[in-house]
């Protein structure tokens, strides 16, 4: 159980996320929505520790995180496994050096200064590719690879951090349809299989309603909507990223990134 | 049609403008730089510059030093002497570069903004890096000759404080350059900052890293050369006795091996640089 509770996060004047108390669940599946600039970024920077709170705390199964430095802020980070919109692989390296880079936080000093992985971390490190269908480009460059190519990837370098939840910022607002969908699926039977609590950061409302459990749904720094998709009325959404200008509302096939052929068609690549 | 008019007014306009601007008034403290900067050029020029009849007194001096100096001696005792000097010269640049990178690194790291593990203490290093680039190699030879004596060890010395000088900040631009989106990945992982500079900073900056390298060691056979100047060991030291003892003959042979040898080594460089691309 993630408990956050009366956090805020001030950059000078601005209140990037202003006083959110939220309880989630272990092994829920929640999308955060809201527009640009609402601060859903910097919560799941905020949850990761790399930014600290201006106030308030985040406890995890009793742990103050908030609290946490040196090595448990370390061990912390590493269960606690986070994807970035834009994939932030090494791009030099091979796909296999990426995903082993998830283990880094168990190594002391000597092993990580020679990358040296045990055959158990390799062999996790296989099978973590081979879940999400990228095992044949485990000795490709990183950089050669497709953006969700890459994105399968570092979501394969979170699944060998073994980690307890995890943190996905607009993984696939910079993919194609087809490559969002594939990664959405990835996302979610992670959730269901292995019981990863996943906060994912969305930009698209149909995405989230498609897939996620709950939505939490932020403006200006504070929670406006917690609940189940069903229950996210189209005023809430108004009320969310404030269209004034627009008289017709939100047509959320417009900001649409899924299709619905691609997860059909895809069903052999998908995750086992 | 309304667009061409206005934007010939526009024209016009700033043509009228240009008009006033072109005479700027200069305030009375530029002025006075000026005058003052016009004043020491033309006293510089009177104290140091070579006066034309200087220049042509000078020139039947350099072709009868030339015809001193031709041809270059070729006695097989001295050639060997000198071949055996021109080793230690490259002995001096290649280990004095080795060291002078393996010391660079550590020191880069620790002077890096954001990548370095000290949160404040990078400028102490960066501070020591600009010390030793700033002072000029023949005073670090000097230093060293009094130091440690005089020949080699003198010579290689000055090498390993001159390319921490010139690597130490070209390193560390270098990780400071490194792609920053997988650091905050790692950091997002759980990883040390030593964790970082192994994963993704070093394979990114590499490239950068091992050229920085090469320039160095081009810089350090250069500079190797004169350190016998100074009695720092090497080739110079050779060069210096030949002019001293008027054997010019000796010291044009000397002159022209140096040039060989530069040559060779900035072609080795160019080489393995195009291999690094």
């Amino acid at each position: 159980m993630l408990q956050i509770s009366k956090i805020r996060k001030t950059f000078g004047e601005l209140h990037a996320v202003n006083n959110v108390t939220l309880n989630i669940p272990s092994g829920q599946m929640v999308g955060v929505i809201g527009r640009s600039g609402a601060g859903k970024s910097t919560l799941l920077r905020l949850i990761n520790r790399l930014a600290d709170p201006t106030s308030g705390t985040i406890s995890f199964d009793g742990t103050n995180v908030t609290e946490l430095k040196g090595r448990d802020l370390r061990l912390w980070r590493a269960s606690c496994a986070m994807i970035f919109q834009q994939f932030n692989l090494i791009e030099r390296m091979d796909v296999l050096s990426n995903v082993l880079v998830g283990r880094i936080a168990h190594h002391d000093f000597v092993s990580s200064m020679l990358r040296q992985y045990t055959d158990e971390e390799r062999a996790l490190a296989i099978r973590a590719l081979d879940r999400v269908g990228m095992v044949q480009q485990a000795l490709q460059r990183a950089g050669t690879l497709s953006g969700g190519q890459q994105q399968r990837v570092a979501i394969a370098k979170a699944l060998v951090q073994n980690p307890k939840i995890l943190l996905a910022d607009e993984p696939i607002a910079s993919l194609d349809p087809a490559n969002a969908t594939r990664v959405m699926d990835s996302l979610r039977t992670i959730n269901q299989n292995d019981g990863i609590t996943v906060l994912v950061n969305l930009h698209t409302l149909d995405t989230a309603r498609k897939y996620c459990d709950r939505i939490i749904a932020m403006r200006a720094g504070e929670v406006r909507f917690n609940g189940a998709a069903h229950e996210l009325s189209n005023d809430l959404v108004r009320d969310i990223y404030g269209e004034a200008g627009l008289e017709t509302g939100i047509d959320e096939s417009v900001t649409s990134t899924s299709i619905e052929e691609a997860s059909s068609s895809n069903d052999n690549q998908q995750i086992a | 049609m309304s667009a061409p008019i206005a934007s010939s007014q526009k024209l016009q306009k700033a043509q009228k403008i240009e008009i006033y601007s072109r005479f700027p008034r200069i305030p009375a403290l530029h002025f006075a730089v000026y005058v003052g900067l016009g004043a020491l050029l033309i006293a510089s020029i009177g104290q140091v510059s070579p006066s034309p009849e200087r220049l042509w007194d000078g020139i039947p001096r350099i072709f009868n030093l030339m015809d001193r100096m031709l041809p270059p001696e070729t006695d097989p005792a001295f050639l060997v002497r000198m071949g055996w000097r021109l080793l230690e010269t490259l002995q001096i640049a290649i280990a004095g570069t080795v060291f002078g990178v393996i010391l660079s690194l550590p020191i880069a790291w620790l002077s890096a903004r954001r990548i370095s593990p000290l949160p404040f203490g990078s400028f102490l290093f960066k501070g020591l890096v600009s010390l030793f680039r700033t002072i000029p190699d023949l005073v670090w030879a000097l230093i060293f000759v009094v130091t440690v004596g005089l020949g080699a060890v003198a010579g290689t010395m000055t090498i390993v404080v001159d390319t921490i000088g010139f690597c130490g900040r070209f390193f560390a631009e270098a990780m400071e350059d490194s792609d920053q989106e997988p650091q905050v990945a790692l950091d997002a992982i759980g990883a040390s900052k030593f964790s970082i500079l192994m994963s993704v900073v070093l394979p990114d900056a590499m490239p950068s890293l091992i050229n920085t390298t090469l320039f160095a060691l081009e810089k350090a056979i250069r500079s190797s050369v004169v350190l016998g100047l100074v009695g720092a060991g090497g080739i110079g030291q050779e060069l210096k006795s030949a002019f001293d003892l008027f054997q010019y003959h000796k010291a044009s042979a000397i002159i022209l091996s140096i040039f060989v040898i530069v040559l060779i080594m900035e072609w080795i460089t160019d080489r393995l640089r195009e291999k690094v691309k």
